[in-house]
């Protein structure tokens, strides 16, 4: 279940806005449902609607991107891991902006799928390099924390928790996480409010 | 790097040990769910073959897509009904405690834990809602976590994390008349911006704080993830304690002086360090209103929209797209707009002391024709304390309607929307494109006495012509 993520490459589409919250990525309404199935057609569907075709998702040179390109925050607000579920489900499987919020982050963290960051003007001059020539490819490396396309090569950044989690095949944590039951009962057994009252 | 605070004390605390990765792996005190983003980790889970670690650390109620008028089941909505038929369903199956409709405890998560007496100081809280930063109040790290998060918290009762850095945000003085805690956040969020918060915990602290009750800091508590930052807390002190004496699940008898022992231990040292201070003044914080698509896009009452010249330059982008959206524009006084719907409730403002203040403005007034405005209390205990007080009669003599406990139209997963391009007054926390259920609705962010004073004016009007 578990695989090495050390190499995002593909077709990218820039999505040029700051702050784009979890809201506007999948509504609400699309959350009313006790799977992840179905999300892909419900990516930023207000604001495609609203921009009546012009929006990157529904423009044929992007069909089939793999990589996302945004600016500033991008993934601020809800908690929902429906976000990321979302574009993911379109076929985004790495994304790269000049920030992230962390929660979605983390979410795409748990899900195998880099956000890595760069300088702003790294990041409008790769929209920009892609807007030009949608049909390129892009090459996201964790390895050597660059980006490239074409001849144009720009550092990235990531945690590098983060990164070693991506490049070693890790980034699924809850395996780890459950191998250590000894060590987690021991650190619950340290913690007095533990035992103070029977909560549930 | 932070040394001696609070949220330094409860990590370490709290770490099992170090992950291959550098990662931490941190103890999750007390784990909370609801009906949205815990039904694919508990399939998570039956795919793996996992079972709950510790059941009886998570517990569960129903709030995001409970209808607020007719709650019989099964709901009207199907899909609502399977959400929360599902809900039903893994707790049973995994002995995990479940806060129903009509059990007298239920309603928004944020507000039932605390109610409850679950969430106390020195814990570490995690839902899957990013609102759970509210629990930090009371001195708990407290932050919301994703679906996969949910999963891994029912399986190991634990989350993989890097450290946060820890500012501490210091307000001193006496609020001004018509000013309150849900002012200070805005004021704090749109001083700091949206982003500003990012990979830090927010310490709270200073006169300001020390003198709000803990619904006051539950409200600054909730709304440190619309500054950027995944959690946000406050020390613990002895109006913590006395709001947690007695509670159904504070400790009792030997346990409690334990107890107070122990939180007093935790608070962040005198001396303690911190990777970053900014510091307010109380009474220079107006009443304030946002005007935008992000909570960061606020202004006093009486100030008007801010040109882009006025902003940083790297707001100006996000203050285009607002201007568009929002149908507002720059040099526009925000005292004045009309309004369409008043909503008072949610996780930030739906507690007790919110629906008082609110309640003062109403009395002996009338909502203005052709504006609905609605009251939703946020637990069942909080309407059931509410109607004791005969608060729902006030709204309703006034023209308000008192619905049913529940998230409501903070985020409009239930009936409660916005049509078309109405405009509310919201007491929630997020005025987000499409957020209240219409994908060109609008929201103006204020405390609840200003949406009750809009409510009364049909517009956007200064509460402190009202007091």
């Amino acid at each position: 279940m578990v695989s090495q993520v050390k190499v995002v490459a593909g077709r990218a589409v820039p999505l040029v806005g700051d702050d784009i919250d979890t809201d506007r990525i999948i509504p609400a309404r699309y959350l009313k449902a006790i799977t992840f199935d179905g999300l892909g057609g419900g990516a930023f569907i207000d604001d495609r609607q609203a921009l009546k075709g012009e929006h990157p998702f529904d423009q044929p040179q992007y069909q089939g991107a793999r990589i996302l390109i945004v600016n500033r925050n991008f993934g601020c607000g809800s908690s929902r891991e429906h976000a990321p579920q979302a574009l993911a489900k379109w076929g985004i499987q790495g994304l790269i902006g000049e920030s992230f919020a962390e929660i979605f982050f983390g979410n795409c963290v748990a899900m195998g799928i880099p956000c890595v960051t760069g300088e702003a003007l790294v990041v409008k001059k790769l929209q920009e390099l892609v807007t030009a020539s949608p049909l390129g490819e892009v090459i996201l490396d964790l390895d050597t924390l660059q980006v490239q396309i074409g001849d144009y090569t720009a550092p990235v950044l990531i945690g590098e928790g983060s990164r070693k989690m991506f490049v070693s095949g890790s980034w699924d944590a809850c395996g780890q996480l459950v191998a250590n039951t000894d060590q987690i009962q021991g650190t619950a057994a340290k913690l007095p409010y533990i035992s103070w009252a029977a909560i549930g | 790097m932070s040394k001696g605070t609070l949220f330094d004390k409860v990590w370490d605390l709290h770490t099992v040990g170090t992950l291959p990765s550098g990662l931490t792996q941190l103890f999750i005190g007390l784990h909370l769910i609801h009906e949205v983003t815990s039904p694919q980790a508990f399939a998570m889970l039956r795919e793996r073959g996992l079972k709950v670690l510790f059941p009886e650390r998570t517990i569960a109620t129903v709030d995001h897509i409970v209808p607020t008028d007719n709650q019989a089941r099964p709901f009207g909505d199907r899909l609502a009904e399977e959400m929360i038929e599902a809900l039903e369903k893994n707790c049973q199956e995994n002995d995990i405690t479940f806060y129903n409709i009509g059990s007298g405890s239920q309603g928004i998560v944020h507000v039932i834990a605390p109610e409850l007496g679950l969430t106390q100081p020195g814990m570490t809280i995690a839902c899957g809602d990013s609102h759970t930063s509210s629990h930090g109040a009371f001195g708990a790290i407290a932050f919301g976590i994703g679906t996969s998060q949910v999963r891994d918290v029912l399986a190991s009762q634990t989350l993989a994390l890097s450290k946060l850095k820890v500012r501490k945000i210091k307000v001193n003085g006496v609020l001004k008349p018509g000013v309150y805690a849900k002012d200070v956040i805005l004021h704090i969020i749109r001083t700091l911006g949206v982003k500003g918060g990012v990979g830090y915990a927010y310490e709270y602290a200073g006169t300001t704080f020390e003198q709000m009750n803990m619904e006051e800091r539950m409200t600054v508590c909730n709304m440190a993830i619309e500054g950027g930052a995944r959690c946000g807390y406050i020390n613990p002190d002895q109006v913590t304690y006395d709001y947690l004496k007695n509670k159904d699940f504070a400790p009792k008898g030997a346990d409690w002086d334990q107890a107070l022992a122990w939180w007093e231990s935790i608070r962040s040292d005198a001396n303690a360090e911190y990777d970053d201070i900014v510091v307010f003044d109380a009474a220079k914080i107006p009443p304030t209103v946002t005007w935008g698509i992000t909570p960061g896009q606020g202004i006093g009452i009486n100030q008007k929209i801010p040109s882009p010249e006025e902003l940083l330059e790297e707001d100006r982008l996000i203050a285009e797209e607002a201007y568009r959206y929002m149908d507002l524009y720059p040099g526009q006084p925000i005292e004045g707009t009309k309004i369409d719907v008043c909503f008072i409730g949610s996780c930030t403002n739906g507690r007790l002391s919110d629906l008082r203040e609110a309640a003062k403005i109403a009395q002996g007034r009338r909502v203005a024709e052709g504006v609905k405005a609605f009251v939703v209390a946020g637990s069942e205990r909080v309407k059931k304390a509410a109607e004791a007080e005969g608060l729902d009669k006030i709204f309703q003599e006034a023209g308000f309607e008192w619905r049913e406990p529940g998230c409501s139209m903070c985020l409009a997963m239930n009936p409660d929307k916005l049509q078309g391009r109405q405009i509310s007054a919201s007491s929630s926390n997020r005025n987000f494109k499409g957020r209240q259920g219409s994908s060109t609705g609008r929201t103006l962010l204020m405390s609840p006495a200003m949406v009750a004073t809009a409510a009364i004016k049909g517009e956007v009007a200064d509460v402190r012509e009202l007091l």
